[in-house]
C-alpha cells in the first residue's frame, strides 16, 4: 500500500515541479520577449500579481508544514511573513539613499519627518543585502524559536496554542503601529527605488522577482517534501495524531515541534521578503490576525498535509479574491466566509486530499486487494473509519460520520 | 479680578430676589453721598453702603469699581453712565431704569484708586457671603478662594461669625485660609491657614500650597512643605483609586464580552470566533429598538435599553443556536476546524450587517440616566461606566445562579465535567450543547446592548473584542466562571495601571506578552479544571 502512496506522491510532486518549472520559465519569457501585440504576451502587472500569489503559496506551504504534518494550528504566521517583509523593506529603504523626499543620505524619509537625528541601532547593516537576507531568515527564526521553546516545553497545545499565536501577531501589530518603534508606524515602509542595483519598477526586475519567488517556492517545497518523507516526517505525523503516545514511546516531542516550527517561520520570512519588493509596500496591516487566519483557509482549501495542496489553495483562493474584489466587492466576504464553512464541513481534506483519496480508492478497487483496508490509509491523512473514503465529498456521508462521533472538548 | 467682581455680582443678582428689599429711596441718599468728598470719604461711604447689607447697592458698587459711576453736576444725583458717542446714557443705580441722556460736560466721573477698588471688592464679596441661599454663599466663598484676595478676609470673618451651615462654614474657612496666605498677616495665622488647606487635600489646595512653599520662609514654609507632602500622598492614593476604578470599568467590559465565550468554550471546547459578532448583533438590536422608539414612541426612549436587552438576548441566542445546529454540531472533536468555520461565519455576519445597515457607525443614544457623572472624593465617575460595571456583575451573578441552581445548569456542569458520563446518566448532551451555545451567544448579545453605550456601533465592533475576550478566557481558565471574572478584572486593572507609564498601546502589548508567558507557566489558565475533565 505504501508503495502506492509513494508513487502517487512522486507523481504529484513531479507534476508540480514540472508545472512550476514551466511557469518560472514561460511567464517571464512571455512578458519580456513576446511583443505586446501578441496574444501570448503576459503584461507586467500580471507577472507581479502572479509573483504575489507565489509568495502567498510559499507562506501557505510553511503553514501546511506545521499544521498539516505536525498539528500545530498557527494563527500567527502572518507575523513571521511580515517580519521577513520588514527586514527586506529596511534594506530597500536604505537603498533609496538621497533619492528620498528629504534627500537624507542615511535616514529614511519618515525618520527625517519625525526629527530623528541618527539611525537607530537596529537599522545598522541593512544597507548590505547579505545582512538583510540573513535577517530575513534570522528574525522570524529566532522569534519562532524563542516562542516555540517556551510554548512547546510547557506543552501548550491545540486551541490554546492557536490563541497565543494570535496574541503574538496582535501584539506585534500594535507594536509596529507605534511611530517610536522606528519602522514607519502606520504608513510602514514604501517608496522603494531599487533592489540589488536594479530599478524596482522595471519589467526585467519584476520578471526576475517572479522567477526568484518561483525558485524559492520550489526549493522550499523540496525541503518540506524531503522532511515529510523522512523518518522525521513520520514522527511529526505521529505527534499530530497522538502526541502523548509519541511522547510515551520515547520521542522528545517538543524538539520535533520546535524544529518544524522554526523552519516554517523562516520560510514564511522568505515569503514576506519576496512579497515586499513586488508589492512595493510593507505596513503593520500585514500583522493583522485576520491575515493569518486567511492563510489557514488557503491550506484547508487545497488540502492540509499535502504540500501541493497548500500551493494550489493559496493560488486558487487569491485568484478568486482578486476576481471577486474587482467584480463583486460586496460578495467577497460572503464567499470567503462561506468557503471557510464549506471546506471545514464538506471538504475536510481539501481539494488535493479528496482527489487523491478518490484516486487511491479507485486504484484499490481495480486491483484485487489482498491488503486489509485499515492499514491502507495514507499517512498523510488523519485516521478515520474505512468505507467513508470514497465519498467524502458528499455532504450526507460527512454528516453521518461526524454525527457518529461523540463531541469532545478541546484536546 | 474683574471676573471675580462680575461673578460676585452675578451671584448677588441670583440672591437678590430672595432678599426682602428695602425701599430704594432710603438708600438713595447714601449713594448720592458718593458724589462728595475725596478718596478717604469715599472709602467711608462705601463702608456705609456695605453695612446696609442690602444687595440693591451692589450694581452701584460694581459700577464704581469699573469707573462707570458718574454724578450730575447740576443736582449731585449719582448715575451709572455709559458713553454713547458724545452723550452719556444714564441708568439709575438702584432701580436700574434708564434715565435719559446727558452731555459730556453735564456729568462727572466718581474717581477710584486701587485701594478703593479693593475695598469695593470686599464689600461686594461680603454682600454675597451673607446671602440667604447656602449655595450662593458657597460659590461666593469658592470665588474668594480662587482669587485669594486678602481684602476679603474681613468680610469672611464677619460671614464666618454669622454662619450656621457647617458645609458653608468649611468652605468659608478654606477661602479665608487662602486669602490669609496671600496677606501679610502674622505667622501663626498663616500656619493655621496652611493647616486648614492641608485638610482640604485636593489639587487646588496643593497648587496653592506649592506656591506658598516657594514664596515664604521660616515656619510657614516648613508647614507648607509638610502639607504639600501630605496632600501629594493623599492625591496619589486617590489616583490609584481612580485607576482601579478605570481598571474595573475596563474589566467589566471584558467580562461582558468574554463571559459568553467562557461558557461555550468551557462546556463544548468550542472556540467560537463569531462570538464578537454576537456582541455586534446585540448592539445593532439596540440601534433598531432605539430607531423604532424615536419614530413611533419617543416617550419610551429612557426605557429603550430595557426593551433592547431581552430582544438582543433572543436575537443573538437564536442565531447562536442556528449556528450550533447548522455548523458546529458536525465538527465536535475537531476544535481547530470549528475555529475556522466560526471565523467564516463571523465574516458572513459582518458582511451581512454591513450590507443591511451600511459600513458606517450607527448612532446609539444614551438614556438620561446613563449620561453625566458624579464626584466621589477626588474621583470622577461617569454614570454609563458605573452602570456597565453594575450590569456586568448582575449578568455574572445571574449566570452563576442559572448554572448552580437550575436543572439546566446542573446538566451543563455535568456535561462540562464528563460528557460521556453525563450522556450515560440520561442527559441529552446535544440539546445541552445547543442550549449552552444559545445561552453564550445570548449573553454576548446583551453585552452588545451595554457596549453600544460606550463604543461605536459598526460592523467591526465585535472584532475589537474578540482577541481580548480570548485572552480573558485563556487567562482565567476554562470551565470556571470565577476564573473569567478574576481574569477580566485582573487584565483590566493591570492594563490601566500600565497605561500611565507605558502608554495605552505599549501597555496592551505588555499585557499580551504577559499572557503569552503566563500560559507557559499555567497552560490551562488561572483556575484550571482538575482531574479527569482535563483529559476528556
Amino acid at each position: 500500500m505504501s508503495s502506492f502512496l509513494f508513487r502517487a506522491m512522486d507523481a504529484r510532486a513531479g507534476v508540480f515541479l514540472a508545472l512550476m518549472a514551466a511557469v518560472i520559465i514561460l511567464v517571464p519569457a512571455c512578458n519580456l520577449f513576446v511583443p505586446e501585440s501578441s496574444p501570448f504576451h503576459v503584461p507586467t502587472y500580471a507577472v507581479t500579481l502572479m509573483g504575489k500569489y507565489l509568495t502567498y503559496a510559499l507562506l501557505a506551504l510553511a503553514v501546511d508544514l506545521v499544521w498539516g504534518y505536525c498539528g500545530i494550528l498557527s494563527l500567527g504566521h502572518a507575523a513571521f511573513f511580515a517580519l521577513g517583509g520588514y527586514a527586506m523593506g529596511m534594506y530597500l529603504m536604505r537603498q533609496i539613499g538621497t533619492r528620498g523626499v528629504y534627500g537624507d543620505p542615511i535616514l529614511p524619509d519618515f525618520m527625517v519627518f519625525l526629527n530623528w537625528q541618527e539611525l537607530p541601532w537596529y537599522w545598522y547593516g541593512f544597507d548590505m543585502f547579505w545582512f538583510a537576507a540573513l535577517m530575513v531568515l534570522l528574525v522570524p527564526g529566532v522569534l519562532a524559536f524563542v516562542f516555540g521553546w517556551f510554548a512547546f516545553r510547557s506543552r501548550v497545545t491545540g486551541v490554546y496554542l492557536s490563541i497565543i499565536t494570535q496574541a503574538l501577531t496582535y501584539a506585534l501589530l500594535l507594536a509596529f503601529f507605534r511611530n517610536d518603534m522606528g519602522f514607519g508606524g502606520n504608513n510602514g515602509l514604501t517608496d522603494f527605488k531599487d533592489v540589488l542595483g536594479f530599478d524596482i519598477q522595471a519589467d526585467t526586475t519584476r520578471a526576475g522577482l517572479f522567477a526568484a519567488s518561483g525558485i524559492a517556492l520550489v526549493i522550499c517545497f523540496l525541503i518540506c517534501r524531503s522532511i515529510t518523507r523522512s523518518k522525521l516526517g513520520k514522527v511529526l505525523v505521529a505527534v499530530r495524531d497522538a502526541e502523548s503516545r509519541t511522547r510515551f514511546l520515547g520521542y522528545r516531542v517538543e524538539h520535533y515541534k520546535l524544529f518544524v516550527w522554526t523552519l516554517s517561520a523562516m520560510m514564511a520570512g522568505i515569503a514576506g521578503a519576496l512579497y515586499v519588493p513586488q508589492v512595493g509596500i510593507i505596513n503593520p496591516g500585514e500583522f493583522a490576525p485576520a491575515n493569518s487566519i486567511e492563510v489557514v483557509i488557503w491550506v484547508a482549501v487545497g488540502g492540509r498535509g499535502t504540500l501541493v495542496g497548500a500551493v494550489l489553495g493559496a493560488v486558487l483562493v487569491n485568484f478568486a479574491k482578486t476576481w471577486f474584489t474587482a467584480a463583486l466587492p460586496d460578495i467577497w466576504l460572503f464567499a470567503l466566509g462561506g468557503l471557510f464553512v464549506f471546506v471545514t464541513l464538506f471538504l475536510p481534506k481539501g481539494i488535493v486530499g479528496t482527489v487523491s483519496q478518490g484516486w487511491t480508492a479507485l486504484r484499490q478497487r481495480k486491483i484485487s486487494s489482498d491488503f486489509s483496508e485499515g492499514s491502507g490509509d495514507p499517512p498523510s491523512q488523519p485516521p478515520q473509519s474505512p468505507g467513508a473514503q470514497a465519498n467524502v465529498e458528499k455532504p450526507a456521508s460527512a454528516i453521518s460520520r461526524a454525527g457518529a462521533a461523540h463531541p469532545q472538548p478541546a484536546e | 479680578m474683574s471676573f471675580l467682581k462680575s461673578f460676585l455680582l452675578f451671584l448677588f443678582l441670583l440672591a437678590s430676589p430672595a432678599l426682602a428689599q428695602s425701599d430704594p429711596e432710603t438708600l438713595r441718599p447714601l449713594i448720592n453721598e458718593l458724589a462728595k468728598g475725596k478718596y478717604a470719604e469715599t472709602e467711608q461711604q462705601i463702608g456705609d453702603l456695605a453695612a446696609t447689607g442690602d444687595p440693591a447697592v451692589a450694581p452701584a458698587l460694581e459700577a464704581l469699581g469699573a469707573g462707570d459711576l458718574y454724578f450730575r453736576k447740576s443736582d449731585g444725583q449719582v448715575f451709572i453712565a455709559e458713553k454713547d458717542g458724545k452723550q452719556f446714557k444714564l441708568t439709575d443705580p438702584l432701580t436700574l431704569e434708564a434715565q435719559g441722556e446727558a452731555g459730556r460736560r453735564e456729568v462727572k466721573k466718581i474717581k477710584v484708586n486701587n485701594k478703593l477698588r479693593r475695598v469695593i471688592r470686599s464689600a461686594l464679596g461680603s454682600l454675597t457671603l451673607m446671602a440667604p441661599d447656602p449655595k450662593v454663599r458657597i460659590a461666593a466663598a469658592e470665588a474668594v478662594f480662587k482669587a485669594q484676595d486678602p481684602g476679603s478676609i474681613e468680610a469672611l470673618d464677619t460671614a464666618i461669625a454669622a454662619e450656621k451651615d457647617e458645609n458653608v462654614l468649611r468652605v468659608m474657612q478654606q477661602a479665608r485660609a487662602a486669602a490669609v496666605l496671600n496677606s501679610d498677616l502674622e505667622e501663626s495665622e498663616q500656619i493655621a491657614a496652611v493647616e486648614t488647606l492641608s485638610e482640604m487635600g485636593n489639587r487646588e489646595a496643593l497648587s496653592l500650597l506649592i506656591g506658598v512653599r516657594s514664596s515664604t520662609q521660616g515656619a510657614v514654609q516648613v508647614a507648607a512643605a509638610a502639607a504639600v507632602t501630605k496632600i501629594e500622598k493623599s492625591i496619589a492614593a486617590w489616583d490609584a483609586a481612580q485607576n482601579i476604578w478605570y481598571g474595573i470599568s475596563l474589566g467589566s467590559v471584558l467580562l461582558l464580552a468574554a463571559i459568553g465565550l467562557a461558557i461555550t468554550f468551557g462546556v463544548m471546547g468550542v472556540i467560537n470566533m463569531a462570538h464578537g459578532e454576537m456582541v455586534m448583533i446585540g448592539a445593532y438590536t439596540t440601534f433598531v429598538v432605539q430607531d423604532l422608539i424615536r419614530t413611533s414612541a419617543p416617550g419610551l426612549f429612557d426605557y429603550s435599553l430595557f426593551i433592547a436587552l431581552p430582544l438582543a438576548f433572543l436575537t443573538a441566542g437564536l442565531i447562536g443556536i442556528a449556528i450550533e445546529r447548522g455548523v458546529i454540531r458536525w465538527l465536535y472533536g475537531r476544535p481547530l476546524e470549528t475555529l475556522l468555520a466560526t471565523w467564516g461565519i463571523s465574516l458572513i455576519l459582518q458582511q451581512a450587517v454591513r450590507s443591511i445597515f451600511g459600513p458606517t457607525n450607527r448612532e446609539v443614544g444614551n438614556p438620561d440616566w446613563m449620561s453625566g457623572a458624579f464626584e466621589l472624593g477626588q474621583m470622577t465617575i461617569t454614570y454609563n461606566r458605573m452602570w456597565i460595571v453594575v450590569f456586568a456583575l448582575l449578568v455574572f451573578a445571574g449566570l452563576m445562579l442559572v448554572l448552580k441552581k437550575t436543572p439546566f445548569g446542573l446538566y451543563t456542569r455535568a456535561v462540562t465535567q464528563n460528557r460521556r458520563m453525563a450522556a450515560s446518566m440520561g442527559i441529552r448532551t446535544p440539546w445541552i450543547d445547543a442550549l449552552t451555545f444559545g445561552l453564550g451567544s445570548g449573553i454576548a448579545g446583551i453585552a452588545g446592548v451595554a457596549l453600544s453605550q460606550i463604543d461605536n456601533v459598526s460592523p467591526n465592533l465585535g472584532q475589537g473584542y474578540i482577541i481580548d475576550s480570548f485572552m480573558v478566557v485563556v487567562f482565567g481558565g476554562v470551565g470556571n466562571l470565577w476564573g473569567t471574572l478574576v481574569g477580566a478584572m485582573t487584565l483590566g486593572v493591570v492594563n490601566k495601571f500600565l497605561e500611565p507609564y507605558a502608554g495605552a498601546v505599549l501597555g496592551k502589548i505588555f499585557v499580551l506578552v504577559f499572557i503569552i508567558l503566563f500560559i507557559q507557566k499555567r497552560p490551562r489558565g488561572l483556575f484550571a479544571l482538575k482531574g479527569r475533565a482535563v483529559e476528556a
